[in-house]
């Protein structure tokens, strides 16, 4: 009772690197609170579905097999979820800011009436002082996010109500195992017993799943644009250089809902998160949802041409000129030295 | 075949263009100095109610919305385009709803209206990002529901096809009415206003907006129009209107709290600055090549 959950997001018989980067945090925050941790896995074919999540120090995993669980549909996963926290009655339910699981933490958080932040970028356990009501609570989740635009971070709690819900993207936090092998109990649930058949009427008739067409997440270097590019043909500039640098092309919002860039290119709070250890970011001015989504990069380059970008505060070189006069310049420095 | 479309909106403050009077001190926003829009993706909304309107005549798109009288704006923006009618759901008691407390208020005034057979709103809205509200206003009102649509594709025998983004792919999915939808802002853009609709609604006006154009007893502009044309009277609804429990609407009712704001401050990094000239450039490439940031 009172454990740490989190719905683990199934692709076939393989868990979604989110739901065990959120079983590292779920691993920690459970030590600091001195409960259990559990997972949740819902799909078909998951025979053996535990291997994959005990070594992060899973305490229980459910296991609920059946037709019809996999494509992913709203309503039998809601219901496996709110049956299963009726009777268990989380402190704390975290899951992925995928599609997934902002389709499905807001249905069961209607159904529970228990509160629900999207897209944390921090997740920390602390106490509140409600002082109309003159009430101390300990041990809270604090749901931490960039809020409004990226204009403000705004710490969130749910004192009166359980579970308290987050939701994480992908990348934001690590994935650690925590022993190989760590023993926890297996729980096969009748998922009979958690869904009705009435569930079952959203059906899935055609989906194309394709791999990733790049690797921004995982790239070494990545040189990312904003709207100072100022058009698609800007970007081109960046794909130049990025093709000389082995690194991979990021955007920042403001770039994609110009249309400058492809949206799943797009890094920041509502986007990809990254960890390169070179940063080059170019006509970006730096908006804390974008700062969120690489602020861990080890060596950060502004191309600003405006001195008080914020992003240059960040920065660990900051090249003061127009992004059209400026890159062209590394490229070419970068061919003339590096051979 | 005929349908019944309610369309959920919400004018939101438009955070992309953010200046620097958009703070108050104490760290609250400051609402006045930003522009009110109609949230992008809920545009996309009622373009693919409008154009199930244009597909099976006879249908009729309702919109919905919540907010404060000026709101009554977001209700002229869809009839200008063409939705049918509209309400405006407005109470001080539905002030600091976080969106749990906001898809109670929409699923009441949802029963209100009654007949529906699909709800359709945007994916999110731009100030807050969340997502949340149309599946918890689906959960209240016991519907499936379908996110991330990008287009509606057929209605047919009580059911209805869509094409949807899923994480790296496209799914086609199909359900039952009565649904509830959420569309992406990939979707289709919104047509624009027509320039008819917009002669006929152009003084279409809220209860507490005419409230604010009579405050000092002047006479209401038009004042015969209103009884002459009732289409031109946005109807309100209060809480009690919709039979809503306050204890569920607005702060009351929003489980989530706001523990801290912060305004964003960066550390400041140790810096080097320099300048886009040929000799500094060349300098600084160097310089990662020779501690292998790069090469």
């Amino acid at each position: 009772m009172n454990n740490v959950f989190v719905y683990c997001e199934m692709e076939g018989n393989r868990v979604a690197d989110v739901s065990l980067e959120l079983l590292t945090k779920g691993r920690k925050l459970a030590s600091q609170l001195g409960c259990q941790l559990e997972a949740i896995c819902a799909g078909t074919g998951l025979d053996g579905v535990e291997k994959q999540v005990l070594p992060f120090g899973v305490d229980r995993v459910h296991v609920f097999d059946a037709p019809g669980l996999f494509p992913y549909t709203s309503l039998p996963h809601t219901s496996i979820l709110v049956n299963l926290f009726k009777a268990e009655q989380p402190q704390i339910c975290l899951m992925g800011a995928t599609v997934i699981g902002r389709d499905l933490g807001p249905r069961v958080s209607s159904a529970l009436t228990s509160g629900l932040t999207a897209d944390c970028t921090q997740l920390e356990i602390g106490s509140h002082e409600d002082k109309k009501a003159g009430k101390t609570y300990e041990n809270l989740l604090y749901q931490i996010r960039p809020a409004f635009g990226g204009n403000i971070v705004a710490t969130i709690v749910n004192p009166e109500h359980r579970p308290q819900m987050a939701t994480v993207r992908e990348g934001v936090m690590k994935k650690e195992i925590l022993d190989e092998n760590y023993q926890g109990e297996v729980i096969r649930q009748d998922v009979a017993k958690f869904v009705p058949e009435t569930d079952y009427v959203v059906k899935v008739i055609d989906r194309h799943v394709e791999k990733a067409k790049h690797n921004l997440k995982g790239a070494p270097i990545v040189v990312a644009g904003g709207y100072g590019m100022g058009s698609r043909e800007g970007f081109d500039m960046l794909f130049e250089l990025a093709k000389e640098l082995h690194a991979e092309v990021g955007a920042s919002r403001a770039a994609v809902d110009a249309g400058y860039c492809d949206h799943d290119r797009q890094i920041g709070q509502t986007g990809v998160t990254v960890h390169p250890k070179l940063y080059i970011a170019c006509g970006i001015s730096g908006q804390i949802q974008h700062i969120a989504g690489m602020q861990d990069a080890g060596i950060i380059i502004s191309v600003n041409s405006d001195p008080n970008a914020p992003i240059n505060t960040i920065a660990d070189y900051v090249i003061n000129g127009t992004v059209e006069e400026v890159i062209p310049k590394m490229i070419k420095y970068y061919k003339k030295n590096s051979k | 075949m005929s349908l019944k479309i309610v369309v959920l909106a919400k004018q939101v403050p438009d955070t992309r263009c953010v200046g620097k009077d958009a703070m108050n001190a104490d760290g609250t926003i400051n609402r006045a100095a930003l522009p009110a829009i109609f949230n992008p993706e809920d545009l996309n909304a009622l373009e693919q109610a409008l154009r199930l309107k244009d597909t099976y005549p006879g249908s009729t798109v309702t919109v919905l919305t919540m907010g404060p009288g000026r709101a009554a704006e977001i209700i002229r923006e869809g009839l200008y385009r063409g939705a049918d009618n509209g309400y405006l759901l407005t109470d001080r008691a539905f002030a600091g709803a976080d969106t749990l407390a906001t898809s109670y208020a929409l699923a009441t005034a949802i029963r209100k209206i009654g007949e529906y057979d699909i709800i359709v709103g945007g994916r999110q809205a731009i100030d807050g990002d969340t997502a949340q509200v149309g599946p918890q206003v689906a959960e209240k009102l016991g519907l499936p529901q379908v996110t991330y649509v990008e287009e509606i594709e057929e209605v047919k025998d009580g059911r209805i096809r869509v094409k949807r983004h899923i994480d790296g792919g496209v799914e086609t999915v199909e359900g039952p009415l009565p649904i509830v939808l959420t569309v992406n802002g990939s979707a289709a853009p919104c047509r624009p206003r027509n320039a008819k609709l917009v002669q006929k609604y152009k003084r279409a006006l809220g209860g507490q907006e005419k409230a604010a154009l009579t405050k000092d007893g002047a006479p209401l502009p038009y004042a015969d129009l209103y009884e002459q044309r009732p289409y031109l009277n946005i109807v309100e609804w209060s809480v009690a209107d919709v039979e809503g429990d306050v204890k569920q609407c607005g702060l009351s009712g929003s489980p989530t709290k706001v523990k801290k704001i912060e305004n964003i401050i960066f550390q400041a990094k140790e810096s080097k600055t320099i300048s886009g000239s040929d000799a500094e450039v060349e300098n600084l490439i160097v310089e990662l090549l020779a501690n292998h940031t790069i090469g």
